[in-house]
C-alpha cells in the first residue's frame, strides 16, 4: 500500500479479498437484502397457509420450520447485517477516517456470514428438517426434542455470533481511534453514537449467546442436563439466559435505526436535531435499562412476585428515554422547513409507527395485563411494528438518504414515494389487525385457527402480500438507480443534509479522507 | 405539492377509523366472539381487574399519542418549506427536556399503582377450595383432581376437532379447533387452585375469559387460580410453541353449579371404579376392535394417519411391529421409543385402551393378524 490513490481490484478478488469499507459495506448490504427476500418469502408463505382457517398448503410441522427460520434469517440475517452494511459505509466517512481500524477483520467478519447463513437454509433439506422451534429456542423443544438438525444451527449461531463480535469491535476501535482532530465526542453524529453503544451492546451479550447454545450441544451430544429436569437441570435457565441476550439484542436492532432517523429528520426539517446531548444520555440510559428488563419476556413462567415487579418497574422506565427520542424529533421537525421525499417520508411513517409499538410495548410491560396479551398475537403485532416500521423502515429511508453519494446517481422519486405509500399501507393492514385478533385470544405460532379470527387473518395476509410486492419495487428502483439513474455530481445532495460525508465528492471515491479533514 | 397535504388527511382518516374500530370493540366484545377486537372481561374478578388495567393504560397511550402526533401532524402541515416557512434555529431548551422527562415519569407511577394491587391479587392462590393438577403433553391436557377424601379422577382432554375438517373435507364446525373430547369440569363461585407442570416440553394452559395463563413446564409445578363468577363454556389453547401440533391442543373449561359439579364428580369416580372392574375382564375380537378404533382415531391418528398409512409417525399398516410378536408391539405402546416422537402411552391409556388400541391396530388397516390383547396381558407386560 503506498499512498498512492489507486482503485479496487478487477474481477472476483475485489470483493473476496476486500479490506476497502465501502466494497465491505457494499457486500453487507446486497447479503442482508438477500436474506430480507429470503425471510419475507417464508413470510410470505406463512401468511398464505393463515389466509383461511383449516390446512392448505403445508404441513403444521413444515409451518414450524418457516416461523423459526423467518425470525432467524430476519433477525440476523437481514436487519443485523444492514446496518452493519451501513455502519462499515458511513462511520468512517462521518468520522473523517480514511476506513475502518481493522481492515483484515473487516473482511473476515462478513465473509463467515454467507456460510453461516448456508448452513442454517441447508437444514430445511435436512432429515426431520430444518429447526422448528421458534427463533427464541425454548428448551426443551430445541433439545431432547429437537430435529437433528438443531447441530446444524447451533453451529451457524456460533459463526454468526462471531461476525457479530468481530464487527462490533471494529467499530469501537474505529470510533475511538480513528476520529478527525476537533471530532470530539460530542460531536460525532448521532448514527456514530447510536452504533458505538450498540457495538458495547453487541460485545456485552453476544458470548452469552453462544453460551446458551454451547451449552444446548452439550446437552444433545455430550450427555449434560443444563436445560433437562430428568436430569437435574432447570428448563427455565435457558430463558433466562436467551432473554439476558435477547432484551439487549432488540436495542441491537432498534438504536443504529435512532441513529438514521436523527440523521435524516434534521436534514429535511433543514434545521439542527433538538437535544442532541439528551439524545445521547437517552441512547445510554436505553442500553443500560436493555440489561436490567430480560424477564418481562417470562412473565408467565412462575417467577416470585418481588421479580415480576422488579422486572415490570424497570421495564416501563424504558418509556422515559425512548420518549425522550421521539419528543426530540418531533421537536426537530417544529418549525422547521420540511419537504418530504421519500427518505423523510420513511422516517415519519417510522415515527408514527415506532410509536404505536412503543405504546403497545409500555401496555406489554403490565404484568397483569401481560398475562392475557403473552404469546398471542398482540405480541406479534407489537415487535413487526417495532422491528418492520422501526429498524426496517428507517434502513429503507438510509438507503434512499445516501444512495445517491454511493453510487453518484438520483434514484426515482416518485417511485420511491409509491413505494413508501404501498409499504406504508401494506404494513397496517397486515399487522392492524393482529392486536385484534391477539386481544381475542389467538395464539401466535399456530398453523391454523378457530373460525372467529377468520376475516381477520385474511386482511394480515392480503397487506403482507402487499407489502412483499413494495419490495420489489424497491429493488428495482435501487438497481435502476445504479445502473441508470440520473447523475449527480452535488457534494451535498440534499440541501439540508450535514456531515463530513457529504464534504466529499459524489459519488464517493474508494478512498476518502486519506488526510484527515479538519472539524470546526 | 396540495396534492401530499391530501394524501396526509386521508392518512389521518384511516388512522382514526383504525382508532375507531379498536375502541367501540370493547362493547362489540360482549356479545360475539366473531371479529372481536378487543380483550374480554371474561368471568371473573382477575379478569375484570385485568381488563380494566388494559383499558386504563390503552386510553393513555391513545391520550398521549393524539397529543403527540397532533402537534407531529400540525407540524407536517404548516412548517413545510413548499408553504414558504423559514426554518427556526434552536435546538435545546433544559426546561421543556426537564419537562418531558419528569411528566412521562409521574405518568408512569400512576400506571404502576394499580398494576401492582392487580398483580398482587392474581398472585394469590392462598385459601383455594380445590386443586387441579394440569399436566401438558404433547399435545393434549390431562386433569387430575386432588382430593383429599376419595379416589383422585383424572383424564386426558383431546382435541376432538376430526382431521376431515382441518383439511378442509368436510365443513367446519361452530367450534373447531377449540372443542376436546372432555372438558375440565369446575364448579362456579369457588376457588378452584390450578398447578400447572408439563410431561415432555414447555407447554402454556391459557383461557382468556378466565385471565389465567400459565406456563406448564417439566421439572416445575406453577400455580394460579381461578374463581369463575358465571356458569358456561369457556375455551382457550396452548400458548407456548410445544412442537407440531402445537395449534391443536385446545383448552375448554366447564363451568357448572357446585350441585352440578358434585354430581360429575360422583358419576367420574364411579367411572374409575368401572374401569378397575373392566380390567379384569375379558373381552371379545369385536369389543376390543370397537373400543381400539375410538382410541386410535383420538391418540394415534394425529402421527400414525387415519388408515395407518403413517405420517411424522412410521406406518401401521404392514408394519413389522404391529404384524409381529405381540410382547414388542405391547412394549412400544407402553414405554415409546426413546429418542423419537413416540410416547410412552402406559401412562396415558388405561389398561383396557391400551389391549383395545393393540389388537386394533393388528387387525386393521390390512393387518389380519388375527389376535388379541386382553387388559390383564398389558396389566403383566407393565409389571414386567
Amino acid at each position: 500500500m503506498g499512498d498512492h490513490h489507486h482503485g479496487p481490484a478487477k474481477g472476483l478478488s475485489r470483493w473476496l479479498f476486500t479490506t476497502n469499507h465501502k466494497d465491505i459495506g457494499t457486500m453487507y448490504l446486497w447479503f442482508s437484502f438477500a436474506m430480507f427476500i429470503l425471510g419475507g418469502a417464508f413470510a410470505m408463505i406463512i401468511r398464505a397457509e393463515l389466509f383461511q382457517p383449516g390446512m392448505q398448503l403445508v404441513e403444521p410441522a413444515f409451518f414450524n420450520q418457516m416461523t423459526t427460520l423467518h425470525g432467524l434469517i430476519m433477525v440476523f440475517g437481514a436487519i443485523m447485517p444492514s446496518f452493519v452494511g451501513l455502519a462499515n459505509w458511513m462511520i468512517p466517512m462521518m468520522i473523517g477516517a480514511p476506513d475502518m481500524a481493522l481492515p483484515r477483520m473487516n473482511n473476515w467478519s462478513f465473509w463467515i456470514l454467507p456460510p453461516a447463513f448456508l448452513i442454517l437454509a441447508s437444514t430445511l433439506f435436512m432429515e426431520g428438517g430444518a429447526p422448528a422451534f421458534g427463533w427464541t429456542f425454548y428448551a426443551p423443544l430445541s433439545t431432547t426434542y429437537a430435529p437433528p438438525s438443531v447441530t446444524y444451527f447451533i453451529f451457524s449461531i456460533h459463526v454468526l455470533g462471531l461476525s457479530s463480535i468481530m464487527g462490533s469491535i471494529n467499530i469501537i476501535a474505529t470510533v475511538m481511534n480513528m476520529r478527525a482532530p476537533g471530532m470530539t465526542y460530542m460531536k460525532m453524529p448521532l448514527f456514530v453514537w447510536t452504533w458505538l453503544i450498540t457495538a458495547f451492546l453487541l460485545v456485552a451479550v453476544m458470548p452469552v449467546l453462544a453460551g446458551a447454545v454451547t451449552m444446548m450441544l452439550m446437552d444433545i451430544h455430550f450427555g449434560t442436563s443444563f436445560f433437562s429436569a430428568a436430569g437435574g437441570g432447570d428448563p427455565v435457565l435457558f430463558q433466562h439466559i436467551f432473554w439476558f441476550f435477547g432484551h439487549p439484542e432488540v436495542y441491537i436492532i432498534i438504536l443504529p435505526a435512532f441513529g438514521v432517523v436523527s440523521q435524516i429528520i434534521p436534514a429535511f426539517s433543514r434545521k439542527p436535531l433538538f437535544g442532541y446531548a439528551s439524545m445521547v444520555y437517552a441512547t445510554a440510559a436505553i442500553a443500560f435499562l436493555s440489561f436490567i428488563v430480560w424477564a418481562h419476556h417470562m412473565y408467565t413462567v412462575g417467577m416470585p412476585i418481588a421479580g415480576e415487579l422488579f422486572f415490570m418497574y424497570a421495564t416501563m422506565l424504558i418509556a422515559v428515554p425512548t420518549g425522550v427520542k421521539v419528543f426530540n424529533w418531533i421537536t426537530t421537525m417544529w418549525r422547521g422547513s420540511m419537504t418530504f421525499e421519500t427518505p423523510m417520508l420513511f422516517c415519519i411513517g417510522f415515527l408514527v409507527l415506532f410509536t404505536i409499538g412503543g405504546f403497545t410495548g409500555l401496555m406489554l410491560s403490565i404484568a397483569p395485563a401481560d398475562f392475557q396479551y403473552h404469546d398471542s398475537y398482540f405480541v406479534v403485532a407489537h415487535f413487526h411494528y417495532v422491528m418492520v416500521a422501526g429498524a426496517v423502515f428507517s434502513m429503507t429511508a438510509a438507503v434512499y438518504y445516501w444512495l445517491p453519494k454511493w453510487c453518484g446517481r438520483m434514484y426515482n422519486e416518485t417511485m420511491g414515494k409509491t413505494h413508501f405509500w404501498i409499504s406504508f399501507i401494506g404494513f397496517n393492514i397486515t399487522f392492524f389487525p393482529q392486536h385484534f385478533v391477539g386481544l381475542a385470544g389467538m395464539p401466535r405460532r399456530i398453523p391454523d385457527y378457530a373460525l372467529q379470527f377468520a376475516d381477520f387473518n385474511m386482511m394480515s395476509s392480503i397487506g403482507a402480500f402487499i407489502y412483499g410486492a413494495s419490495q420489489i419495487m424497491f429493488l428495482y428502483n435501487v438497481i435502476a438507480t445504479i445502473v441508470a439513474g440520473k447523475p449527480t455530481s452535488d457534494e451535498k445532495v440534499w440541501d439540508g443534509a450535514e456531515g463530513l460525508e457529504w464534504t466529499v465528492a459524489t459519488p464517493a471515491p474508494y478512498h476518502t479522507f486519506e488526510t484527515p479533514p479538519a472539524v470546526r | 405539492m396540495g396534492f401530499i397535504s391530501e394524501r396526509l388527511r386521508a392518512q389521518v382518516g384511516y388512522a382514526a377509523i383504525l382508532i375507531a374500530t379498536f375502541l367501540s370493540g370493547g362493547a362489540l366484545a360482549q356479545d360475539s366472539k366473531v371479529n372481536q377486537v378487543n380483550m374480554s372481561p371474561g368471568v371473573t374478578s382477575s379478569g375484570q381487574a385485568i381488563y380494566d388495567l388494559h383499558m386504563a393504560i390503552l386510553w393513555i397511550c391513545v391520550i398521549i399519542g393524539v397529543l403527540v402526533f397532533g402537534v407531529m401532524f400540525y407540524s407536517i402541515i404548516y412548517h413545510r418549506k413548499s408553504k414558504g416557512f423559514k426554518a427556526s434555529n434552536f435546538h435545546e431548551s433544559t426546561k421543556v427536556e426537564i419537562a418531558w422527562t419528569v411528566v412521562p415519569f409521574l405518568i408512569l407511577i400512576g400506571m404502576a399503582v394499580p398494576a401492582t394491587s392487580t398483580l398482587i391479587h392474581v398472585y394469590d392462590t392462598d385459601e383455594a377450595e380445590m386443586d387441579i393438577l394440569v399436566t401438558g403433553y404433547q399435545w393434549k391436557w390431562k386433569y387430575e383432581y386432588l382430593n383429599e377424601d376419595g379416589e383422585n379422577v383424572s383424564f386426558f382432554s383431546n382435541l376432538r376437532t376430526p382431521q376431515d375438517e382441518i383439511y378442509n373435507t368436510e365443513e367446519k364446525g361452530e367450534h373447531y379447533l377449540l372443542e376436546v373430547d372432555e372438558p375440565v369440569v369446575i364448579p362456579v363461585d369457588t376457588k378452584v387452585r390450578f398447578l400447572v407442570t408439563a410431561n415432555d416440553v414447555i407447554h402454556s394452559w391459557w383461557v382468556p375469559e378466565l385471565a389465567v395463563k400459565r406456563d406448564a413446564i417439566p421439572g416445575f409445578i406453577n400455580e394460579t387460580w381461578t374463581r369463575a363468577e358465571k356458569e358456561g363454556i369457556y375455551r382457550g389453547q396452548c400458548a407456548e410453541l410445544c412442537g407440531k401440533d402445537h395449534g391443536f391442543m385446545p383448552v375448554v373449561v366447564n363451568v357448572v353449579s357446585k350441585e352440578e359439579y358434585a354430581s360429575w364428580l360422583a358419576d367420574k369416580q364411579a367411572e374409575a371404579a368401572e374401569i378397575k372392574a373392566l380390567m379384569a375382564q375379558t373381552f371379545t375380537m369385536d369389543q376390543l376392535v370397537e373400543r381400539g378404533k375410538g382410541v386410535y382415531q383420538s391418540r394415534c391418528a394425529a402421527c400414525h394417519g387415519m388408515n395407518g398409512e403413517g405420517g411424522l409417525g412410521l406406518p401401521i399398516a404392514g408394519s413389522a411391529i404391529a404384524t409381529g410378536g405381540i410382547a414388542k408391539h405391547l412394549d412400544i405402546g407402553i414405554n415409546g421409543v426413546a429418542g423419537t416422537a413416540m410416547q410412552a402411552f402406559g401412562g396415558q391409556l388405561n389398561d383396557v385402551d391400551m389391549a383395545a388400541v393393540i389388537t386394533y391396530q393388528r387387525n386393521a388397516f390390512g393387518n389380519n393378524m388375527g389376535d388379541m390383547v386382553q387388559p390383564i396381558d398389558v396389566f403383566n407386560h407393565k409389571k414386567g
